[in-house]
């Protein structure tokens, strides 16, 4: 039977240098459930590190946890890759990490936490998290695309990091599954806003930060069960799965 | 001033459309954001980029750029090549860096005049 979950797929962790440090897997589940939210994904920048913790702290909960990273392609575009299995996950961690280079500065870009799903630190990731790989945005999206994962562009209506800002205009070939946009412009006036774009879904986000971010925004989507291939479903408007706009 | 003066000049390498060389160059426009290209530039301009995404060919012809330059050696992607040939945008490269490469134009545009 469908029935309607809420989804916020892009939430940051402390392990994202501009997330504050309270964002720890197991505070957001449990914020995350305290606002109703039935499905999550964990994204942060080009590290999934903290995802396993997160799905973790929500086992036996009522909520499904995806593991993702936002990843910020060579022209600087950051998307939204997700996943259900763990091997994808980190197979796509490896490839990510060797085409990130660069060392953190705290002082600077913030802390970068790794944090159990008991909320004990692990260890301080000391790569340049908020830096950009090496891999072009096409190729970005083919890999996600075969290790099965969900691939969403970040936040087009920003002036900076989006698809649009970057490269001017979402090109027609470009194979994303959905393309996210911020609860200020949400999805009525995304669909006013860019009618070129009737092709692809549309969904909005809370770009979570700080546990105060997470519930300002969801998308509804009609599903029979929380998994990535339903979501595809949703996302293609297949077998009457859809995004309820 | 034409774009085949300014490749002679400042020593670009051309890597597509070779007969378009003649288009003249009215003014230059630097910047990595194609939003912000979209928005700013103007026709006849020479462009001035990092990005070498297929998309700055789309953006050269709706802006009907004279043509573009890569800095710092950047090679234009496979498919930003092909696109080029096809749509005869002239696409050169440059080993300085944004900072001077657009110093060093607009000074040989500023005399040109």
């Amino acid at each position: 039977m469908l029935k309607v979950f809420h989804c916020d797929f892009h939430i940051h962790t402390c392990l994202s240098p501009c997330a504050e440090l309270d964002m720890h897997p197991q505070a957001i589940v449990e914020k995350a459930l305290g606002v109703n939210l039935d499905i999550i994904a964990i994204c942060d920048h080009n590290s999934a590190e903290n995802a396993p913790y997160a799905i973790k702290a929500a086992r036996g909960k009522n909520i499904k946890v995806f593991g993702g990273m936002e990843i910020t392609s060579s022209e600087e575009v950051h998307v939204l890759a997700i996943f259900d299995s763990p091997d994808s996950l980190s197979s796509m961690q490896k490839y990510i990490y060797d085409h990130l280079t660069g060392k953190n500065d705290e002082e600077r870009f913030g802390v970068q936490a790794v944090v159990n799903e008991k909320g004990e630190v692990e260890a301080i990731n000391e790569k340049l998290l908020i830096g950009a790989t090496d891999v072009a945005l096409g190729d970005l999206l083919d890999n996600v695309h075969k290790l099965h994962g969900l691939t969403i562009a970040s936040h087009i209506d920003r002036e900076s990091f989006s698809v649009i800002s970057q490269l001017g205009f979402v090109e027609p070939g470009m194979q994303f599954d959905a393309l996210e946009v911020t609860p200020r412009t949400g999805l009525t006036q995304a669909r006013n806003k860019y009618p070129e774009l009737s092709n692809y879904s549309f969904v909005v986000s809370s770009d979570a930060h700080y546990l105060k971010d997470i519930g300002t925004a969801l998308t509804r989507i009609m599903l029979a069960e929380p998994t990535l291939d339903e979501l595809k479903m949703a996302f293609t408007g297949k077998n009457g799965r859809h995004i309820m706009e | 001033m034409d774009i085949a003066a300014i490749a002679k000049e400042l020593n670009l390498e051309i890597r597509s459309a070779r007969d378009r060389l003649e288009n003249i160059v009215t003014g230059g426009y630097t910047g990595d954001l194609l939003s912000d290209v979209m928005a700013n530039s103007h026709a006849g301009d020479i462009w001035i980029t990092r990005q070498v995404h297929q998309n700055i060919v789309a953006i050269a012809t709706l802006k009907e750029h004279a043509g573009i330059i890569l800095v710092n050696s950047c090679e234009p992607a496979k498919d930003t090549l092909e696109r080029a040939k096809q749509e005869n945008v002239p696409i050169l490269v440059s080993r300085l860096g944004a900072f001077e490469l657009t110093g060093k134009i607009y000074n040989l545009l500023a005399k040109d005049k």
